[in-house]
């Protein structure tokens, strides 16, 4: 049977390759999201001011701007394929792993992306101070695979509904919710001096997160992608 | 127009079976009890007025819908080929399908050709944008071509995987006379590499086909 020859890792890579060098060119769900944070975080920090609010506070400040800035964007790129009937084109070109993983490791990017623009800003603004780095990273990075493969598979679902309006955020809040308590208790932790505490339970609970979710999306992906 | 050799050899050996294939959206009946067997060098018309669903039709057998009632199988060498691994044997051109304005006409089929593992390098990439009148034009963006360019495209696009069953849904739409011609040789090369089906109200195109399905009767 004829079929291409390159291996499945380089396929993955071809698919999000366009889908950076797309993005680059149109700043679809660029614009979006770090606008979106942009926005909320400078708001947040005139009205709060910087420093004197409490590590609880903060945490949940932290995610909820990460939160919902990442949900103005990551559905960006299954929608526009839908939109722009490149979909019909992708379903004809490669299989549904390639396809999932692609826009799984796009979405990964382009979260940690704007985590690398939004953690510093957030930390200079809000006057706050990180006390557990290591456990902050693997955090935020355990957080944004959770988020992310939720994300991939829920916004494949919402570019094939024919009514998409705020579909995106009614599915992603539920199934999200789980992962973001956890994420904030171990923020919280980050950020309050004396806590030296490893936080190994809640990672735990953060990594079978992601796990269970990116597996559950390669599992199901393939019965939205196709009819 | 030059062309892979695997285009040849990768028809041989492939049979597409439709057996009594039906679908309805609502009330509205697309086809009803639809049966055929095609081989290599077999070419299939679909004709029917606006509406009658060649399109939805063509989607079934490409697999992009499933049917109510019957099915479609594709078999290779007398082995059944799981629905899941379709995409590497038909390609379609068709309006319903469109390729990234926002890429040029060579990172487009770059992109078709790396996500579909096909291994054509960059000469053989060029070399089919020359033969569907797109040389020169390989670094602008598709956003900048008229719509007879990009239908230009679509068939360079389709090339790339040189498929054994190729789907054509309004095969000249938006062509002028060159573009015409490159559609005449690409069904002519396709009836050497593997099966042709053409959906279309064109009397004339459809005369190239042995076979016709009358749609919406």
């Amino acid at each position: 049977m004829p079929s291409g020859t390159s291996s499945w890792a380089s396929k993955v890579l071809a698919l999000l390759a366009k889908d950076l060098r797309a993005e680059f060119r149109t700043r679809y769900a660029l614009s979006a999201v770090f606008l979106f944070a942009l926005t909320t975080l400078a708001a947040v920090s005139v009205s709060l001011g910087a420093g004197g609010l409490p590590a609880a506070y903060l945490a949940v400040l932290f995610w909820v701007i990460l939160f919902f800035s990442a949900l103005s964007g990551l559905a960006q790129s299954f929608i526009k394929e839908a939109e722009t009937k490149t979909a019909v084109t992708l379903q004809l070109a490669t299989s549904e792993d390639v396809v999932y993983f692609g826009k799984w490791g796009f979405n990964l990017l382009l979260l940690l992306g704007l985590e690398v623009f939004l953690v510093p800003l957030f930390l200079v603004l809000l006057n706050v101070e990180v006390y557990q780095w290591w456990l902050f990273v693997t955090v935020i990075f355990l957080g944004s695979a959770g988020l992310v493969s939720s994300t991939t598979l829920i916004a494949s679902v919402v570019a094939v509904a024919g009514v998409r309006g705020a579909l995106f955020s009614v599915l992603s809040l539920p199934v999200l919710l789980p992962l973001l308590v956890p994420l904030v208790q171990v923020t919280e932790k980050c950020l309050t001096p004396g806590v030296m505490t490893p936080g190994t339970a809640e990672l735990r609970i953060l990594a079978a997160y992601a796990g269970i979710a990116l597996t559950g999306g390669w599992l199901l992906f393939p019965f939205v992608w196709r009819e | 127009m030059t062309g892979p050799d695997s285009t040849t050899a990768s028809g041989i050996g492939f049979v597409v079976t439709a057996s009594g294939v039906s679908k309805a959206f609502g009330r509205r009946r697309i086809c009803t009890d639809i049966s055929f067997v095609l081989r290599r060098g077999d070419r299939l018309a679909v004709v029917g007025p606006n509406g009658s669903g060649k399109t939805t039709f063509l989607k079934i057998l490409c697999g992009l819908l499933r049917p109510d009632r019957g099915t479609i199988t594709y078999h290779f060498h007398g082995t059944t080929v799981p629905r899941n691994h379709w995409h590497a044997l038909v390609g379609l051109v068709a309006p319903d399908l469109a390729l990234y304005d926002e890429l040029t006409a060579l990172e487009n089929i770059r992109f078709l050709n790396d996500v579909g593992g096909w291994g054509k390098t960059g000469g053989q990439l060029r070399s089919l944008l020359g033969d569907v009148g797109l040389a020169g034009r390989e670094h602008d963006l598709l956003s900048t071509f008229s719509s007879g360019m990009k239908q230009r495209l679509k068939y360079a696009a389709v090339l790339v995987k040189a498929p054994p069953l190729l789907l054509l849904d309004e095969p000249t739409a938006n062509f002028d006379d060159s573009g015409a011609a490159i559609f005449h040789e690409v069904i002519q090369r396709q009836r050497a590499a593997g099966i042709c089906i053409l959906a279309t109200n064109n009397k004339q195109e459809a005369e190239l086909a042995e076979r016709h399905i009358v749609m919406g009767e």
